[in-house]
């Protein structure tokens, strides 16, 4: 026997209809965002894939000579640059995200400078580019160089690679360094021997990714004066330089359609490293936090 | 094997007046199984598992109408799980499983023909931490009824959920204020007024004055006392003088099983299991 | 003192200090932006009213007879970012209630990444597809007749852009959301949906009101996609069909020229720096000011 309770109308079954066609609608929000990364990976792959060959990566850049223009020059300036970049950025962003979670007082200074971070992750890339043409080109004369360009792409992504490490390093649990300091160890060495063995995993996706959008980043680089026609391969830091999503810009812009065509081609090689370390980088993240459940 | 409340006739004397037993034990002869008639969840072999691990194992049990029945027992042993299978509140846990027959006034609760959504309607749930929703103390109230298409005055309704869960006189003025406002305790009585404006047959209660303080515990367990004259009430507790204090019927489990389930004074005075014996004097638990 | 600790209380005040330089280098950097820009705006002020500069209609600093008027800019820039939300706020926000009141635990560990490729996507690589796909295959099918560069395509780029922002973002919020609050409305008898849109929703929705913002002022900074996509035409006009310029690719146009330095041409780039720098900031301090209080409604 059930109850029957006269005073509701709970309308049951259109109250459930209802909440499927919510629930479709949700789901092919999702479907329609997969689907459009899939029309914009397939229609660059489109114009593009006619033109990926060895010789497109071991070829100068050409105006005249179109069908034998390749990306050598913007493949190697983007791999000077994110060599110099990293080797700027990475450990001064985990020196700072270290002395902001493990040394610093919670008081005034360090509020300060959380704040500061977080509203210079919101900054725009052209803006540190104007900084950049400000400071590194003119004020220290490093000339349109990789090192100049380096440089303010560093200052890009020194907040992103902040955030990440601190909160890799918020995720290590206090008993770990409770226990360190238990042993009589110093402040950095309970940093340097165990907290950070734990916190590096996530400390690598967030530097990955940071990378990767150093990588794409040609606003600033354009501020700097790096679009200019360049046909060699930077042998120094002092050099000037030409990178891939500048290249890419440089073909865009032309008029006849063959240079579309070699932006698609560029646009594949320029994905083709992006989307490996965008893997890599959530496959770290991926094993890290099925070890840290099982563990 | 069903367990059933044996009959408490002579132990009368040693009841305190507001512990009187209710007819329906009363009249029963020493040997009868419960009525299942008056019987409102019924469980045979229920076996509920998480993932591999079964947290209710083969328990049995008949909770009667408009009594309070609580289910004591240390933690871990499976007394809330049983609880939330009984309005489903188990099934947002993917691992989740049952097996035997779960009953509510006869129809399997579990069955393919039952609606969760519709369960929950007449058996409603009071948790263990206070949770109002961030709304006004009238919205809060009100919410679960305009969802379900109350057809009266819901002003009206309300009025009469917050005074059977006696609060309203602490809230009348401020009806439009938000719930967080209020304090923990009377927070846990508008979730009770909540649940009790959905006009249910069923009252589960999840440990619902573990985070109060003592003052606020004592006005829910009042409250709780007035209830079951409209209510079927089920109170799951860690707390075994609050069981001793509201409950007609007091089931224990441990590990996982029920152990005894009878009447509240002989549970707290001459268990049949030594189990039970060694919990109530606090010997583990 | 012996010596071994004392050596080491020396190593670990070096260190200390060398990791607080780092930290500071952040407050460095916000220091030279600030700095770099007033200068020159300063520069560029002397010149012009800054009323006439905010407040004038026309922008044509490098056209005879020149113009400082920057609303042109400023409008093109909300035309794009408006419209961006238009498409982001829709499907960010319906993947975020699909991620966190729907999607099994293994769906949502596939899909989330999945979505932030899109915003690991290079922005000149938006830029190029707006102009080979969403304009000649999408907006002048509709709208015969739009030009090649329009403002449309740029805010739809832009929008896909944002949508894992809004997206991963709102996620957040919904899962900050307590689950017994979840638990409390399905006791009254609730449906999924009416959990989500009327229990959930409602709770986060200043988690989910910063997100709009923040991705908001990441539409205004975006720069390489609105510079290919929308063109190069100042123009005070809320019409997303024809050509129109941003402050980002105002910017980026000067530094394409030739303009001489020291000029007032070349100083507007820092004055419509300044502007595009404090516009995204305030959105950037709106946002997180909401975020905060969001935090602490539930902890």
């Amino acid at each position: 026997m059930t109850l029957v309770n006269t005073n509701f109308e709970p309308r049951l079954a259109h109250r459930r209809r209802i909440g499927w066609f919510f629930a479709f609608a949700c789901a092919s929000m999702v479907v329609l965002a997969v689907f459009v990364l899939g029309v914009l990976l397939i229609s660059v792959a489109d114009q593009g894939w006619r033109w990926l060959s060895l010789d497109f990566l071991d070829n100068f850049p050409s105006r005249l000579n179109p069908e034998k223009a390749g990306v050598k020059s913007a493949l190697f300036g983007t791999l000077w640059l994110i060599g110099l970049t990293a080797a700027v950025s990475v450990p001064i962003g985990m020196a700072a995200a270290i002395y902001l979670h493990e040394y610093a007082a919670k008081g005034k200074l360090t509020r300060f400078i959380e704040l500061n971070i977080a509203n210079l992750a919101g900054v725009p890339s052209i803006v540190y580019g104007i900084l950049g043409l400000a400071v590194f080109i003119r004020l220290c004369g490093l000339g349109r160089s990789v090192l100049a360009g380096a440089l303010t792409l560093s200052l890009l992504i020194l907040p992103v690679i902040i955030i990440a490490s601190r909160e890799a390093l918020a995720a290590v649990p206090d008993s770990i360094r409770l226990a360190a300091f238990g042993l009589g160890a110093t402040r950095w060495q309970t940093v340097r021997s165990h907290v950070l063995p734990a916190a590096i995993p996530g400390m690598m996706t967030g530097v990955i990714l940071a990378l990767s959008r150093a990588l794409g980043e040609a606003a600033p680089l354009i501020m700097i004066g790096a679009l200019t026609f360049i046909t060699f391969v930077p042998e120094g830091p002092l050099d000037t330089f030409t990178a891939m999503p500048i290249q890419i810009y440089n073909w865009i812009d032309e008029p006849d359609l063959i240079f579309q065509e070699l932006a698609g081609a560029g646009i594949l090689v320029l994905l083709g490293m992006l989307l490996p370390m965008n893997a890599v980088a959530v496959g770290i993240r991926a094993w890290h936090q099925r070890r840290k459940a099982w563990s | 094997m069903v367990i059933v409340p044996e009959t408490i006739s002579g132990r009368q004397e040693a009841q305190s007046p507001s512990r009187m037993t209710p007819p329906a034990l009363r009249l029963r002869k020493p040997s009868q199984p419960a009525v299942t008639s008056d019987s409102v969840i019924r469980a045979e072999g229920v076996t509920i598992r998480y993932a591999d691990f079964a947290a209710v194992r083969d328990v049995t049990i008949e909770i009667p109408d408009r009594q309070v029945t609580a289910i004591i027992g240390p933690s871990g042993c499976g007394k809330s799980t049983f609880l939330r299978a009984i309005n489903r509140m188990n099934d947002f846990i993917p691992s989740m499983s049952i097996s035997g027959l779960l009953t509510y006034r006869g129809q399997d609760i579990y069955g393919p023909k039952s609606d969760a959504v519709d369960l929950r309607r007449r058996i409603g749930m009071v948790f263990q931490k206070p949770n109002p929703f961030p709304k006004t103390i009238f919205k809060n109230v009100a919410w679960g009824a305009s969802i379900n298409g109350y057809r009266g005055d819901i002003h009206e309704l309300v009025e009469r959920a917050l005074r059977r869960a006696a609060i309203w006189d602490e809230v009348k003025d401020k009806l439009n204020q938000s719930a967080f406002a209020l304090s923990g305790g009377q927070q846990q009585r508008l979730c009770i007024a909540r649940a009790i404006a959905l006009e249910p047959d069923v009252l589960l209660m999840d440990e619902p004055c573990s985070a109060l303080d003592p003052i606020a515990t004592a006005r829910i367990e009042d409250l709780i006392d007035q209830l079951k004259t409209h209510y079927t009430v089920v109170l799951v507790t860690h707390n075994m003088q609050q069981a001793a204090r509201v409950s007609d019927l007091t089931a224990f489990m441990y590990m996982g099983e029920l152990i005894e389930f009878d009447a509240t004074d002989k549970i707290f005075t001459t268990p049949s299991e030594q189990r039970t014996q060694d919990y109530i004097t606090g010997r583990f638990g | 003192m012996t010596g071994i600790t004392g050596i080491v209380r020396i190593k670990e005040r070096l260190i200390h200090g060398v990791l607080f330089l780092c930290a500071l280098a952040s407050v460095a950097t916000t220091a030279g932006i600030i700095w770099v820009l007033a200068a020159e705006s300063y520069l560029f002020f002397q010149e012009l009213h800054l009323l006439d500069f905010l407040f004038g209609l026309r922008w044509a600093p490098l056209l005879e007879p020149k113009s400082f008027g920057v609303l042109p800019l400023v409008c093109g820039t909300f035309l794009v970012a408006g419209g961006a939300l238009l498409v982001a706020v829709p499907i960010g926000l319906g993947s975020g209630i699909f991620l966190s009141e729907y999607a099994p635990s293994r769906v949502r560990s596939i899909v989330k990444p999945i979505l932030e490729i899109l915003a690991g996507i290079p922005t000149v690589v938006y830029g190029y597809f707006a102009l080979m796909f969403v304009t000649p295959h999408i907006i002048q099918p509709l709208a015969p007749g739009t030009d090649i560069f329009n403002a449309a395509s740029a805010a739809i780029v832009v929008g896909i852009m944002i949508i894992p922002t809004i997206a991963s973002l709102c996620d957040d919020a919904f899962r900050a959301v307590p689950q017994s609050l979840r638990e409390g409305a399905y006791a009254l008898s609730a449906t999924r949906l009416e959990v989500s849109t009327r229990v959930v929703l409602p709770s986060a929705m200043s988690g989910v009101i910063a997100a709009v913002i923040l991705a908001f002022a990441r539409a205004i900074g975006e720069t390489m996609a609105v510079t290919l996509a929308a063109g190069a035409m100042p123009r005070l006009t809320l019409n997303p069909l024809v050509s129109i310029q941003t402050m980002t690719s105002y910017i980026v146009q000067v530094s394409l020229g030739d303009t001489p330095h020291g000029t007032i041409e070349y100083q507007t780039i820092f004055a419509v720096g300044m502007l595009l720098f404090l516009v995204t900031l305030t959105f950037n301090v709106i946002a997180q000011g909401v975020l905060r209080r969001f935090r602490e409604a539930y902890e």
